[in-house]
């Protein structure tokens, strides 16, 4: 009989390690040798409202800077300064049985660099990740802010500080720019401002918001866009006060269908109002939505489209050959139906039109592994989802 | 078969647990209502530390004769292990999947002999 001695591992919590809550992800990265291939996550997550006192100092308006400043100084009781503090951020880890989703409050001692740099870098080791891009968390609510200037403000506020304060942090770690969307002229200027910096890869538009993407008043941002090779997403999230979304009183319902109906909403304006025909060039990434939403339009819009032409008259092909060759990111991947998963593959071109994405930190995470251990991928295939095929859409280096 | 010898059972409180390590080879072990059970710390969903996350009693949700609800309780019988990577539920007596019956932990047998608590691998 052997002794065994006190487990260095321990209950999981909010103060725990990124390293030991995703212990067993790293098991699976030296199993798997992903050392071997090239991993790029194309959407992960920090929380910016923890450096909300540092981003607000890069308000540009005078007035609203002094305001956001006394407000994070002294009151209590509401979320941070400019945020809508939505309803199911509550819900997110599920009362308390997903603590990394709640908060991280795990020791940093490292001082060069900001600390989400190194939270970031933790999960990089963990996953065995080349390359994490990451996006803000209750940012994802901006665009349902009743003020459009407080999104350009906050906005432009929040890219000044991912430039100066995250990404030059370490060169694997990427970003899109926010765009401040429900206010084109503003957005226009983003891409005008913000598509030199070190580390960007590209401009996103959350996808929770009230503006039709087709209208004649962003024809000038596409364009800004395209023509600098810049790619654009379409980041998914929910808006719970939606009169539909409305009617769901389980955050599962509201989140399961929430965050694919934006993301079904744009894509529908944006390929029946031929956007692929008017730019060609201009690649869109779609992103959390999962991938069951994608056959489904697919199928929509191809059997409608044939009986009314002369509604999408831009058209010069099906509407599920334009969403062929958009780019799609991969999580939270539904895998409960393997078949059904296959044949989506197959739909989408995922091969050469998939992304691998984690969402880490957030509670539906998904590790390399979803991608890796798929039994109906070819090799090249694989390598493709897991980083090639970022690598060549977001023009990164080979490492 | 081995034994592992995991502590004293008169050291474990109701509800406590023990985390063990063998050779690389994870095992949680809990006591429940006085007895013991041991699971593989390796979550049936993708492999998370699933032994390491929080024990709470199951949720149900009481119904009314006419089938109207009358919300969520707490289970007086049912004690889950929540898997802290995505929130998977197993039932701490049998290691069985809350929402899907064909989805289970790796259980191991435990001994209690002379006051010592072991594992069989
Ligand atoms: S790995 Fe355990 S819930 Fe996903």
């Amino acid at each position: 009989m052997k002794e065994v001695h006190e487990s260095p591992i321990k209950p999981i919590d909010v103060y725990t390690d990124t390293r030991d809550i995703l212990a067993h992800a790293k098991r699976q990265a030296d199993a798997n040798k992903y050392e071997d291939y090239l991993i790029v996550d194309v959407d992960s997550h920090h929380t910016e409202t923890n450096s909300w006192h540092e981003i607000i100092e890069y308000i540009e308006d005078p007035v609203i800077r002094a305001q956001a400043q006394e407000y994070q100084q002294s009151r209590t009781g509401g979320p941070p300064y400019g945020l809508s503090g939505d309803f199911g951020l509550k819900y997110q880890g599920v009362g308390g049985r997903i603590p990394h989703n709640d908060n991280r409050l795990e020791t940093v001692e490292e001082k060069d660099v900001h600390r989400d740099v190194v939270l970031t870098r933790r999960a990089m080791e963990s996953f065995g990740l080349d390359y994490m891009v990451v996006f803000p968390t209750p940012m994802l609510f901006l665009g349902t802010h009743p003020q459009p200037e407080m999104e350009v403000l906050l906005g432009r506020a929040y890219n000044r500080w991912l430039e100066e304060r995250l990404l030059p942090g370490d060169e694997r770690i990427k970003s899109f720019m926010y765009l401040p969307f429900n206010d084109p002229e503003a957005a226009l200027r983003t891409v005008e401002d913000f598509s030199e910096v070190k580390g960007s890869v590209g401009f996103t538009i959350t996808s929770a918001r009230y503006k039709p993407v087709h209208h004649n008043q962003y024809m000038k941002l596409y364009a800004a866009l395209e023509e600098r090779g810049m790619p654009l997403c379409f980041h998914a999230g929910y808006y719970w006060q939606d009169s539909s979304m409305s009617l769901l009183n389980r955050f599962i319902g509201m989140h399961a269908l929430a965050f694919v109906l934006c993301n079904l909403v744009h894509m529908t304006n944006w390929v029946l109002n031929g956007l692929p025909e008017r730019f060609p060039k201009l690649k869109t990434i779609w992103l959390e939505s999962g991938l069951a939403w994608i056959p489904f339009l697919m199928q929509r819009l191809d059997h409608e489209y044939l009986m009314r032409t002369s509604e999408a008259p831009l058209l010069r092909k099906l509407p599920s050959e334009y969403m062929r060759e958009m780019y799609y990111t991969s999580q939270p991947m539904e895998t409960d139906h393997p078949k059904a998963l296959e044949l989506t593959f197959e739909m989408i071109h995922a091969e050469t039109q998939l992304l691998y994405s984690s969402d880490w930190p957030h509670w539906d995470f998904d590790p390399p592994s979803v991608i890796f251990d798929l039994p109906f991928l070819s090799e090249q295939g694989k390598r493709n989802i897991l980083g090639e095929n970022a690598r060549r859409l977001l023009k990164l280096d080979e490492r | 078969m081995s034994e592992l010898f995991v502590g004293r059972e008169e050291d474990f409180e109701e509800q406590d647990r023990r985390l063990i390590v063998q050779d690389g080879l994870e095992i949680g072990v809990f006591r429940v209502n006085g007895a013991f059970y041991a699971y593989q710390n390796q979550c049936a969903h993708r492999g998370g530390p699933v032994c390491q996350g929080k024990i709470l009693n199951k949720v149900e949700e009481v119904l009314n004769e006419d089938k109207t609800s009358r919300g969520l309780q707490f289970s007086k019988e049912h004690l889950h292990i929540i898997c802290p990577w995505h929130g998977f539920e197993y039932d701490l007596r049998d290691g069985v999947n809350a929402g899907n019956r064909r989805l289970h932990l790796k259980k191991y047998e435990v001994e209690v002999r002379k006051g010592g608590v072991y594992v069989l691998i």
